[in-house]
């Protein structure tokens, strides 16, 4: 399909075991993808927000957000894609860090904002937030000095308030 | 059980067993009526055809583990018709859970994609309201299953009962009320439309909108055909009705659709035995789509105007808006459109030739005959369920009672004992294969015991027919798996269970054989021994557009 675009969907469900196989069930029964999904409890512990980012066409991504709606568990869906919306996903990433190259990492974390969270004789272990651009930009560069692990989150979202 | 009351319950379909043990102890103290099945995939499809013959939702009640598992054909098959059904299964105490404990099965995670919704109950505080909210959800909106998984240990929990409110679900909340701006621009394409086709499904008849139906073709002077679900939602024997649409569908009613300029689906979810080829169904017409679920809508086609709503109440307000419209204009366009469908009905009528052998046509439609048309039918799967839609005619809806969607071999018989129990006064015809009818023939004595005079009629032909008819068209009669000639005697089957078993081998007893299964009060078995290689026609050939029919 050349009209597939990136959603990204926030939900609002009920914060009870089943809820999140409900959700990748419906997904992968009907052949819908899943990029990424993030899920964790908002302030009122009885609900969760989940965050999905998938990519289809116009009538998938309708059909998508319809079938999410008629889950009975789920209370909300809201479909960021055509709103402003603030996205942010970490990583944590450890890269080699040879006595020569701790300096220019060090600069890296500097420009791009990160946190170095856990130092070794011969390696960092990096926090970086952002959008998925911008972690996929830090890794290019770690990956110079070579990365030994990364383990990073799905994307979560909200609108932006001036939107609502 | 107090909520069970207050939901109006007064049948429960099931089979016992040790998790579950403890409501049968308690549902036996009651007068609720308690139907004990053979199978648990009957007691599903038992309650499925309770359902739709009362309209009332109808309740299972099995045990945990092979119990459950049994139920989930049952169940499939209720959400693919969107049939309400609440199912109760036993589940192991909750400590247990997750040990690979005796007879422990993940049933909410089974069924998660074929229940409306579904729930564990964790708390035995949480129960009365689960139980309420399940019966409110299977009914309501677009209705479907319902399951409840219950460990033993809360079951088993003595607690004050109070009756619960009737449920308030933030999350759930169907949305019956059409969108009025919707309905207008309905109203300017049919006042446009020069030929109209209404298309009408299931949701005819679970919203019970029969006589809103009727009233708007009949101001329109519209034609009307239906998907198998939809038979009986727009009287059979009218001079509007086109037959069924689809691959078995009659070849006014597909070439109607296939040149209409207008067409009007209503309670209907554009499945692809309905539509064929999709890129090519009703390629000149605007589609106006009414249905309670918006999943349906946008899902297959692509549809001018949506309307997401009850049928009943859209076809309401359609009807009062167009109260307020002056028709003469398009209804002068009418009688051209409906010479054509008359020309298109009178070069390909269904039909068939009886010669020698007993063809299976002829049977439902001696069967549709001696009953006047007034019987309650349900089909097994197959070529037998085909002939029934085409040959019996309908004019009132909730009596014909089909595995649609899902397609459940061995559904028609459970179902007729169902129908039977709600409908104890009408006659109940189960139109079978002798293939299907072997799927759930130990429900015989089900039948028998609680003294249900419910009838089936076996086209019995030796084949797994419809297979047998694919093989032969697309196959080269290569008739791999499905030659079930050595079958066994059903006459002497019918009484080694105590029910009554009669056979035609010629045209010419047919007749008398029906006749004197309708005038014998028991279970009874008619043995027809038909034609071995019929086929259905006509046949639109899976991946071809509905317009392009083999016809004989």
């Amino acid at each position: 399909m050349t009209d597939e675009r990136k959603h990204t969907i926030s939900l609002l469900v009920d914060n009870e075991s089943g809820v999140l196989s409900r959700v990748a069930g419906l997904f992968s029964g009907r052949g819908f993808n899943i990029e990424s999904l993030c899920v964790a409890e908002t302030l009122d512990p009885g609900i969760s927000r989940m965050t999905l980012v998938t990519r289809g066409n116009e009538r998938i991504v309708e059909q998508i957000n319809k079938q999410l709606n008629k889950l009975i568990s789920v209370k909300k869906v809201i479909d960021l894609t055509d709103v402003a919306f603030v996205e942010r996903e970490m990583a944590l990433v450890k890269v080699k860090a040879k006595k020569e190259e701790r300096a220019e990492i060090l600069r890296i974390v500097d420009i791009f904002r990160c946190k170095v969270v856990d130092v070794s004789a011969g390696c960092y272990t990096l926090e970086v937030t952002g959008t998925a651009g911008k972690i996929a930009a830090i890794l290019s560069l770690l990956s110079q000095m070579g990365i030994k692990e990364i383990a990073r989150t799905g994307a979560i979202a909200l609108a932006r308030e001036a939107q609502k | 059980m107090e909520i069970l009351k207050e939901e109006g319950v007064d049948t429960v379909f099931g089979f016992p067993g040790g998790a579950i043990i403890d409501i049968n102890d308690e549902l036996d103290k009651t007068d609720i009526h308690y139907i004990l099945v053979r199978h648990e995939q009957a007691a599903v499809h038992a309650a499925d055809g309770y359902a739709r013959a009362s309209g009332k939702v109808g309740v299972c009640l099995v045990t945990s583990g092979p119990g459950a598992t049994n139920t989930v054909t049952g169940i499939a098959s209720a959400y693919m018709d969107s049939i309400p059904v609440v199912v109760f299964t036993g589940q192991v105490p909750r400590v247990l859970i997750g040990n690979d404990a005796f007879q422990e099965v993940d049933i909410v995670g089974i069924t998660r994609p074929c229940t409306k919704h579904n729930y564990l109950v964790k708390e035995p505080e949480r129960l009365a309201d689960i139980v309420r909210e399940a019966f409110y959800i299977a009914r309501s909106g677009r209705p479907g299953p319902v399951l409840i998984d219950l460990p033993k240990d809360v079951v088993q929990t003595k607690m004050n009962f109070k009756m619960p409110p009737a449920p308030r679900m933030k999350s759930y909340a169907p949305h019956t009320e059409p969108h009025k701006q919707q309905l207008e621009r309905a109203i300017k394409l049919i006042l446009k439309a020069k030929k109209p086709v209404i298309f009408a499904g299931g949701g005819v008849i679970l919203s019970g909108a029969y006589k809103e139906l009727f009233e708007f073709a009949d101001k329109l002077n519209m034609p009307v055909t239906g998907s198998l679900m939809g038979l009986g939602g727009f009287p059979g024997t009218n001079p509007l009705w086109l037959g069924m649409i689809g691959m078995h569908g009659t070849y006014r009613a597909n070439m109607s659709t296939g040149n209409c300029d207008l067409l009007i689906g209503i309670g209907v979810r554009f499945d692809d035995r309905v539509t064929g080829r999709i890129d090519d169904f009703a390629k000149n017409a605007k589609i106006v789509h009414i249905d309670i679920d918006p999943t349906s809508i946008q899902k297959n086609v692509p549809v001018t105007v949506p309307i997401v709503g009850d049928c009943k109440v859209s076809l309401k307000k359609l009807n009062s808006l167009l109260e307020q419209e002056d028709l003469t204009e398009v209804l002068k366009t009418r009688p051209n459109w409906l010479k054509q469908i008359e020309e298109w009905k009178s070069t390909t009528p269904l039909a068939y030739d009886q010669s020698n052998a007993i063809k299976p046509q002829f049977v439902v439609e001696k069967i549709y005959e001696l009953t006047k048309g007034k019987a309650i039918i349900t089909t097994e799967v197959g070529q037998n369920q085909m002939w029934a839609a085409q040959y019996y005619h309908f004019d009132k809806p909730n009596r014909f009672i089909t595995s649609g969607g899902l397609g459940v071999m061995g559904f028609g018989f459970p179902a007729a004992i169902g129908a039977q129990l709600a409908r104890p006064k009408d006659l109940v015809i189960d139109i079978a294969g002798d293939g299907s009818i072997q799927m759930n023939i130990q429900e015989l004595i089900v039948a028998v015991s609680n003294k249900l005079p419910v009838k089936i009629a076996i086209l019995n032909n030796g084949y797994l027919g419809m297979v047998r008819q694919w093989q032969e068209l697309f196959y080269d009669k290569r008739y791999a798996a499905t030659n079930i000639e050595q079958a066994p005697d059903f006459v002497k089957l019918a009484e080694a269970y105590g029910a009554v078993g009669l056979r035609a081998t010629r045209a010419d007893e047919v007749e008398d054989v029906i006749k004197k299964a309708i005038d014998t009060p028991k279970t009874v078995i008619m043995d027809f021994v038909v034609e071995r290689e019929e086929s259905v026609y006509p046949m639109v050939p899976a991946g071809a557009p509905i317009t392009e029919m083999l016809l004989v």
